[in-house]
């Protein structure tokens, strides 16, 4: 990870998106920054956490989304310039404080909320475009097209929500967030923050902030009007530009990523001479006199944008009330299916909807190439399937959980959370969880189910968290489950870290985002405080585990508790040298003749055990083996032996 | 930084989760980036982390910013950390021109070990890498890597095997402030593989 704070103004160095955008806030001189992680945002905070100290700002791992913007609120209520940052199913959750600070305003100081959103869900469990968020609550909303603007659209930004007094979001997609390229840096201010509350009059309205009035429909008029001013200043921004010829067959309106792959589309087809390109950085409110003047150049219009036809939708409005004699486009997109409104851009989808519009042929290899291409037998690349890493403490959890609803033998299963265990939808966690929708929703479905065996309901119901989904969203569902008596038992996957998103700290770790020493808040001391029963187990003990599961299981009343304990093996392997020497004896593997069918490389999959076809018999990859040991206890023949390294 | 016969140079470093590629593309983006070049650099990533097929897009060039992402059929160089994962980069990005560098060492899928049917024969993976790359090498990296004592070093000696063969703008000068950088603790390590790799990386027949 590079250093976001390195003092080179000028200097030309490789960064992704995301650390792009943290250093404009530094060179915006920000104050406070707040984040919940969520791929692909977490490195804007996480860059950040590791400068704080130097630069004098305050950063935090919140609890949740809600708590990040609202305490980062504060911070511009009282007069320092804040950041939060969320991927976008943590804007989903705060969307009820944005619908209040919208119209309340904001204090003297800036705030700027960064989404993340994750077109394709490579990392998620929706692909939801934030985009129409800015139309539906009237907040200034930019894109940035590639890295440099990343990290330039900050100050400018913190510019617009001071001007104007309104939080403004920044949308990135994960081919910004995530992707690496050159930026140019600038300069880091230094400012001595100083922080005191006051109320004082809204630029945009002859009220006081940050306070609502009632009725708020006033509050809602002058808003309309603060995003007139807004687009105004928007009308002139550099971050809105045209390439192309004054006349062109074809004007592809973009944002985003999306500017990046028309640029390379063009390139490809040679069509630089009949293609012209608007690309718009600032996409609400939209600039619409700077949009009308560039249509009137083209009779064709396509839309290149990541995954909902937003600006599609909206330019599309916005010309409809033209007057007849003004309407001469002809608009491509999503909605003539030029392009999808699901999955991520590509380059070779923009290159297929330009030669379908333009009807210009494009084959990027020759049939020679493409026969050897189709002569690769499939057997030859097969899938790889998701799954836990080597020595995942998750994978001996759910090995403990699946014996246990087995012995129990009422069709028990699992409602899923998210978080590297999610993966237990699939062959990772032996298909053990039913259910996947959204942070915390495992538990609040455990809930209903618990409380329908009035109608016969009799399936034993296990709600699987991680520990920071625990702190995040868990707690008031376990307080519902306990106080209204529902039948359900939840477990927690505590590795000790927020690890699918980076290993940041939660609110049980050792040390704050700054890296000082926090208030350890026990997960067990809370579960018991309301009222349930607890039990904490070591998921490598895989005995003791699922004996103490199946006990709960069979408690078959009230919200109880278990706690499985690990620390996540990529955290471990950082600091401690392999545990055990792990053999396996040729002479004992019995291989297909065995009773087990194969146990351990045909169920329990390993990535360190391999299935040696011509020998028959299991062995160890050592390059992948981290040495946990628990498929010692599942060979029935003893085959597998760990031998503990002093 | 010259001008680059062909600009961009697409370059797709391929491999599984957990090998490193990441690391690679850093390693040689950073380099580039000191140098004067562009670069962007697009990575799969996430829930595919470990153990399923991952691979980096970098676009390299001496005028301007790249999209992350390479369009179908047209990688110029393939740095193949894995033998099946070096054939589906193939599959998707190669053409007649493509120069391939090859690490020979399997790593098993679990669901494949799952189904018992094994992994394809090696010399029949490496035939079809041949074919399918106007000329391709071999690098032994991770067993040298294992006997150096680390077997993550492989990757640098794949970056070795690149260097060696100019598939890329780089210099061996022009990597060492960008070890000493990323791995302070590891700086003669690194270097050493680096140039084991030069020294091992041979045509492939």
């Amino acid at each position: 990870m590079p250093n976001i704070d390195m003092d080179a103004p000028g200097s030309n160095q490789l960064f992704i998106g995301n650390e792009a955008m943290a250093r404009g806030a530094l060179e915006a001189g920000i104050g406070f920054a707040s984040a919940y992680p969520g791929t692909p945002s977490s490195e804007i905070l996480g860059s950040l956490s590791e400068v704080a100290k130097k630069r004098d700002i305050y950063v935090e791992w919140s609890v949740n989304e809600k708590v990040a913007i609202e305490a980062g609120a504060a911070a511009s209520f009282a007069g320092v310039r804040a950041l939060v940052a969320m991927k976008m199913n943590g804007l989903n959750t705060v969307i009820d404080f944005l619908s209040t600070i919208t119209l309340s305003g904001i204090g003297k100081k800036g705030i700027v909320v960064m989404v993340g959103d994750d077109p394709s869900a490579h990392s998620s469990s929706n692909e939801t475009d934030s985009r129409p968020v800015s139309k539906w609550l009237d907040i200034p909303l930019v894109e940035p097209g590639d890295f440099q603007e990343a990290k330039d659209m900050m100050p400018f930004l913190y510019g617009i929500s001071e001007e104007f007094g309104t939080i403004s979001i920044m949308r990135s997609v994960t081919r910004i967030a995530h992707a690496r390229g050159n930026i140019k840096l600038g300069e880091i201010p230094k400012i001595a923050h100083k922080a005191r509350f006051e109320q004082y009059l809204d630029p945009a309205a002859p009220m006081p902030t940050p306070i609502m009035c009632v009725p708020s429909s006033f509050r809602h008029m002058f808003q309309h009007m603060r995003m007139d001013k807004v687009r105004e200043k928007f009308e002139s921004c550099s971050f809105n530009r045209y390439v192309g010829p004054d006349k062109p067959d074809l004007l592809i309106i973009t944002a985003g990523s999306g500017w990046l792959y028309s640029q390379d589309a063009v390139n490809a087809l040679k069509a630089e001479n009949r293609i012209g390109i608007l690309k718009l950085g600032t996409l609400w409110p939209l600039p619409e006199k700077l949009i009308k003047t560039h249509l009137s150049k083209a009779d064709k219009v396509i839309f290149i944008e990541e995954t909902d036809p937003f600006l599609e939708g909206v330019i599309m409005e916005y010309t409809a009330g033209f007057s007849p004699e003004s309407k001469r486009n002809l608009f491509y997109g999503k909605h003539t299916r030029h392009l999808n409104s699901f999955g991520e851009l590509t380059p070779d989808a923009v290159i297929k909807a330009i030669t379908s519009v333009l009807d210009i042929k494009y084959a990027p290899r020759d049939a020679e190439y493409m026969k050897k291409v189709e002569a690769v037998p499939q057997g030859h690349v097969m899938d790889r399937l998701l799954t836990f890493c080597p020595g995942c403490p998750h994978r001996a959890s759910f090995w403990a959980i699946k014996n246990a609803l087995a012995m129990d033998g009422r069709n028990g299963f699992v409602t899923g959370d998210i978080g590297c265990y999610t993966m237990a939808l699939g062959p990772a966690g032996f298909f053990q969880t039913r259910t996947h929708q959204c942070m915390g929703a495992g538990a609040g479905l455990a809930n209903g189910f618990g409380q329908l065996s009035r109608f016969g309901f009799n399936q034993p119901v296990v709600s699987v968290v991680g520990d920071s989904t625990f702190y995040h969203s868990i707690i008031p569902a376990l307080v519902n489950g306990v106080h209204n008596h529902s039948n359900f038992t939840l477990v927690i996957l505590d590795n000790g870290a927020t690890a699918m998103t980076g290993f940041q700290p939660h609110p049980g770790t050792e040390l704050t985002a700054m890296g000082e020493p926090a208030a350890q808040i026990s997960m067990e001391n809370i579960c018991r405080a309301i009222g349930a029963r607890v039990e904490i187990c070591d998921p490598f003990d895989l005995k003791d585990t699922t004996r103490t599961i199946l006990d709960l299981v069979e408690q078959d009343q009230g919200a109880r508790v278990a706690i499985m304990r690990r620390t996540c093996e990529l955290v471990r392997q950082k600091k401690e040298k392999k545990p055990y020497k792990m053999q396996i004896d040729p002479d004992k593997c019995l291989g297909e003749d065995c009773g087990c069918n194969r146990l351990c490389t045909r169920v329990f999959r390993c990535p360190g055990l391999i299935w040696d076809a011509a020998a028959g018999k299991t062995r160890i990859d050592e390059v992948i083996c981290t040495a946990c040991g628990v498929c010692a206890d599942i060979c029935p023949e003893g085959a597998i032996t760990k031998e503990a390294i002093a | 930084m010259k001008n680059l016969s062909k600009d961009p140079i697409n370059l797709v470093v391929a491999g599984v989760g957990g090998q490193g590629n990441v690391m690679v593309s850093l390693v040689i983006g950073n380099a580039l980036v000191h140098e004067g070049y562009f670069v962007t650099i697009g990575e799969t990533y996430g829930s595919s982390q470990r153990g399923g097929s991952v691979m980096s897009h970098l676009k390299i060039s001496a005028e301007k910013q790249f999209s992350p992402l390479i369009p179908e059929g047209q990688a110029d160089v393939v740095l193949g950390m894995e033998p099946v994962e070096t054939l589906r980069v193939l599959k998707s990005f190669g053409n007649q021109n493509v120069v391939t560098v090859v690490n020979p060492r399997p790593i098993h899928p679990v669901d494949f070990t799952g189904s018992g049917s094994g992994y394809p024969d090696i010399q029949s993976l490496l035939g079809q890498i041949k074919s399918m790359s106007a000329r391709a090498y071999v690098v032994n990296a991770t067993d040298e890597a294992l006997k150096m004592g680390n077997a993550m070093l492989a990757n640098m000696i794949l970056i070795g095997a690149l260097l060696k063969n100019s598939l890329i703008p780089l210099s061996e000068r022009a990597l060492v402030p960008v070890i000493k950088d990323m791995f302070p603790k590891a700086v003669a390590a690194n270097t050493k593989a680096l140039k084991a790799g030069a020294d091992l990386v041979s045509i492939l027949n």
